[in-house]
């Protein structure tokens, strides 16, 4: 190889030449232009339409401003709908994250003994994960059909009931069914998100724990919990927004019965849209849900921030 | 080839002054090392001059073309990274092939003609037998030729290196460089080389450049910044073992430097009576006799702390203890003594180049 | 199952097997009660008309296929199974598509408001899927694209990007930055790089984005269900949801279309559950 020179000179402004920074904006744009077509903009419109009375049947359609919202605040079953939303969000949230840290204890704990969880376990749990939630709903309908369901035979047979219970029926069970089957469904997640979460503490942390004679319950609670929070936290914030919104399953499962017992803000706001057709008011209705889903992420980040320091 | 010159240039990144003011003139086909401690700002450096990244204020110019606003693509640079940054999931081959693809319709060269060049510079390195191998089933002194080829094949105008051969092992840090010296014989590009090995920079180099904080000490040749290091910084960092810097102050017709003394005749009259300075002595100014030489003219009593052994002699560091504290030097064995850690031993400072710098300021006084 | 248990021999002999056995019995358990129901459908679908509304026995005395029959080739279901499919995998390519060129861009390019970007496509996967719905289902009218597979696989590849984002931006900051930079010096332009050499690199992230995407849209209903009308366009969970009968619920046939729109998901999250779980918690676990 001999010392040529590079004699080719570079005809740089020749040549369309975009910056690192116009590339970027290129490269985001399309993203940005399609989340904000087809999210920002209906969330927008939404809101624009909860100001309107619009019944497209009757042909009405006026500026109402903020009057939707004060029947809203006046609206009982708006306010059942919350409550139900939220006594929903509470048990289902309360049961996975238990539940949860539980079976990841497990998993981690075998993983230790053995030297891994074994691949079947880790299959099995995802599974609940993968299934559909309207598949799940029928799932779990079929286990609570009264007379021929699975779960009013083995509670015959365990002897823990001697009438048949009639789950989505009875005013005072229903919910709960419906909490007992997002909890099978959406456990999995929070269990692998924590699983995740216990792999990344060391094992030096137990060991010098150990040498210092802490035991079992004093290890979990003064290493294991502390860095599991951020975690934590992400879990509660995705399934408490997710538990807010929930539709699917619940429709599916109940349709808001018996007697709107199961009736969440959704369900709610999707009768008032699609069945009675109010666009304006139902747009209300799921405009509030879209606030409490954010004053609730926001609360969680606040109170809990110090927790969440390392992972940002 | 191409001259590369650095006018008044500064970076920021955000609050913190990376560069604060840098000017530089590094001459056609020249071997230019930039050298400093990790954090003075050397490698920001080098991506200014390849084009990743845009100074907040100054000039970069090849030959006299101002560059600044110009893409990597555009300056005909090539940039060898520390760790090599090769495709991993391209094979040698089309490793050393890409940059020739990739280039503008106006450079392009035909499928055959790239074959060429690819054979060509995997001749010239040594690669020819691993032409079909993958980054990751190489050695790392394989994976640096590789790097090395890719930045050649281009024939570029300037070649940067930034500590290429920081992550091999000493043994073939040593033949590399001479590999390095040799290529640069041979094709004569201008090379900046970026390192934080003083030892490298002093045999490699051209002319050097000492970095601290982002600002320049000194730019000369290697025999120049060891013989007269311009500042404090540059006579401690330049050298190994580094230099010994005592503090000193003039006391009649002597200068003192804790138990040492030496005539005042030695250094130039340039300071006046009490004034203290910080005197520098090279190791190898420094002879490290047996205890019975202790009492002779100019010896000082001490002793021996650890002992570094160096290819045919030892580097010896000897405490003392004087009127104004402990003091600590680094010389060498006189020859044929073999001393132990403990040992009492004489210490006497040769006739030899004598450094005096402003305790204020840290800048040279002017050799003895 | 204490953290931190096990390991070293910290315990005698026979009280680990004691511990490791309750640990086994407990995990199983746990793993009947995730596989139970999904087993027992399994079970339903194959019972006769006449042994579905017996209880006892648990198993049937024979297994008739005649649910899977009349599901598979007479309903809509077969068809609506095409059109999840073709839905799925249009809004994955979408989606990682247009995901994976924004994610290049905010982990390295040198773009102004990231936060602003980042939170803005993050936060519309907090907006209920119910509040956008009405202006959603005008706007496709509006277009023309009422009742078309486009509609939904559109509006999925839109909802499904913050995921794709966030997960394809944490990996490829995860990517070495040098081979970023040799590849600029070498002349690419970013859109080059990034199709020549990062890219090729972040073929796991892709894949476990994709594999996300399309579970996502595959088991998605509510957008399914408001932007279709026909039985001919319907996706299959929306199928599966009106499938009761008029007169009395077919719960074989329920039993049997439900597990067969759940196998091609089941079987994908079965066969890369390891990956699926790296790639949800590597973006959380690192944040």
């Amino acid at each position: 190889m001999t010392g040529q020179r590079s004699t080719v000179t570079r005809e740089a402004t020749s040549r369309v030449c975009l910056s690192e920074q116009a590339w970027g904006y290129l490269l985001a744009g399309p993203a940005f232009l399609l989340v904000g077509l087809l999210a920002v903009l209906p969330i927008a419109a939404a809101l624009w339409l909860s100001l309107h009375r619009r019944l497209p049947i009757f042909g009405v359609e006026e500026f109402v401003g903020a009057w939707n919202y004060v029947q809203l605040w006046s609206d009982d079953r708006f306010w059942a709908a919350c409550r139900t939303t939220l006594y929903f969000t509470a048990l289902s949230v309360t049961a996975e994250l238990l539940l949860g840290l539980w079976i990841a204890l497990l998993l981690d704990g075998l993983t230790s003994i053995r030297g891994g969880s074994p691949r079947w376990a880790q299959v099995m749990i995802i599974l609940p994960w993968a299934v559909p939630t309207v598949v799940s709903a029928q799932i779990w309908a079929w286990l609570y059909q009264p007379d021929y369901g699975l779960l009013n035979y083995l509670l015959r047979q365990a002897g823990l009931a001697t009438a048949p219970i009639d789950w989505l029926a009875d005013p005072d069970w229903a919910i709960h069914a419906a909490v007992m089957m997002d909890v099978w469904k959406t456990t999995p997640f929070a269990a692998l998100l924590l699983l995740a979460g216990l792999k990344t503490v060391p094992g030096d942390l137990y060991a010098a724990a150990r040498v210092d004679g802490a035991g079992a319950w004093k290890r979990f609670r003064l290493i294991t919990l502390p860095l599991l929070m951020p975690i934590v936290v992400i879990v509660l914030v995705f399934r408490t927004m997710d538990a807010v919104r929930v539709f699917d399953a619940v429709y599916v499962l109940t349709g808001g019965g018996p007697g709107n017992t199961t009736e969440t803000l959704s369900i709610y706001a999707y009768k008032t849209l699609f069945q009675t057709l109010q666009f304006g008011y139902g747009s209300a209705l799921a405009t509030a849900m879209f606030l409490i889903v954010a004053a609730l992420s926001s609360l969680y980040l606040l109170l809990l921030r110090r927790h969440l320091r390392d992972v940002a | 080839m191409a001259e590369v010159r650095l006018e008044r240039i500064s970076k920021w990144f955000g609050a913190t002054n990376v560069l604060p003011d840098v000017s530089l003139t590094i001459g056609d086909g020249e071997l230019f090392a930039i050298v400093g401690p990790s954090g003075c700002g050397k490698s920001t450096l080098l991506h200014l001059l390849a084009g990743l990244d845009r100074p907040t204020s100054g000039r970069i110019l090849f030959d006299g073309v101002d560059v600044t606003g110009l893409e990597p693509r555009d300056r005909d640079v090539a940039l060898v990274f520390q760790n090599y940054a090769l495709y991993p999931h391209m094979t040698v081959r089309d490793n050393l092939a890409f940059p020739l693809r990739v280039a503008s319709r106006k450079n392009s060269l035909g499928r055959p003609q790239i074959e060429d060049e690819v054979r060509r510079v995997a001749g010239f390195l040594g690669l020819e037998s691993l032409l079909d191998r993958r980054p990751g089933e190489l050695s790392g002194g394989q994976r640096q030729r590789v790097a090395l080829g890719r930045a050649l094949i281009r024939k570029p105008r300037v070649f940067l290196m930034d500590e290429p051969l920081s992550n091999l092992d000493a043994q073939l840090r040593a033949s590399m460089r001479a590999e390095l010296r040799r290529l640069h014989e041979e094709l004569k590009i201008t090379t900046i080389y970026v390192t934080h090995d003083q030892t490298e920079a002093m045999t490699l180099a051209d002319r050097l450049a000492v970095l601290n904080q982002g600002r320049v000490q000194q730019v000369d040749q290697p025999h120049d910044i060891y013989e007269r290091p311009a500042n404090l910084f540059v006579a401690g960092f330049m050298g190994y073992p580094p230099m010994n810097l005592l503090e000193a102050r003039v006391e009649g017709e002597m200068l003192r430097a804790g138990p040492i003394r030496l005539a005042k005749s030695r250094v130039a009259p340039m300071f006046s009576l009490h004034q203290a300075v910080m005197l520098g002595i090279r190791p190898e100014a420094i002879v490290v006799e047996p205890a019975e030489k202790i009492g002779e003219e100019g010896s000082v009593a001490g002793v021996i702390r650890l002992i570094e052994p160096s290819g045919t002699g030892a580097w010896i560091t000897v405490d003392f203890r004087g009127q104004d504290g402990p003091t600590t030097v680094i010389g060498t064995a006189v020859p044929g003594f073999v001393p132990k850690i403990r040992d009492s031993v004489a210490v006497v400072v040769q006739q030899a180049t004598l450094h005096l710098f402003d305790p204020a300021t840290g800048q040279r006084f002017g050799s003895a | 199952m204490m953290p931190g248990a096990g390991g070293n021999g910290s315990r005698g002999g026979i009280r680990r097997f004691g511990v490791r056995g309750l640990a086994f019995c407990v995990l199983i358990s746990a793993g009947l009660f995730c596989l139970g129901p999904v087993l027992w459908q399994a079970v339903t679908s194959v019972k006769s008309d006449q042994d579905l509304v017996r209880l006892p026995p648990i198993l049937p005395e024979q297994a008739t296929a005649s649910h899977y029959e009349r599901v598979l080739l007479q309903s809509p279901l077969a068809r609506s199974l095409v059109n999840s499919a073709v839905v799925a995998a249009s809004a994955t390519t979408v989606s990682i598509v247009v995901g994976s060129f924004c994610a290049f861009a905010l982990a390295r390019l040198p773009i102004a408001g990231k936060p602003v970007i980042l939170g803005l496509v993050l936060s519309t996967s907090m907006f209920p899927p119910i509040a956008v719905i009405s202006p959603l289902y005008l706007l496709m009218r509006g277009l023309g694209l009422r009742d078309t597979l486009v509609a939904v696989g559109l509006t999925h590849a839109v909802y499904a990007l913050p995921l794709a984002v966030w997960l394809l931006t944490s990996f490829f900051r995860q990517l070495p930055r040098e081979v970023y930079y040799a590849a600029r010096v070498d002349g690419c332009t970013p859109l080059r790089a990034l199709l020549s050499v990062l890219l090729p690199l972040a073929r796991p992230g892709l894949a476990v984005a994709a594999l996300l995407v399309f579970i996502y849209s595959w088991n998605e209903f509510m957008f399914a269900l408001t932007l279709t009308a026909s039985d001919s366009i319907r996706t299959a969970p929306v199928a599966v949801a009106l499938f009761p009968g008029l007169y009395e619920i077919p719960w074989g046939d329920i039993a049997a279309a439900s597990l067969v729109i759940t196998l091609p998901v089941a079987g994908l999250a079965a066969l890369f559950q390891r990956h699926i779980v790296a790639g949800l918690t590597a973006g959380s676990v690192k944040g």
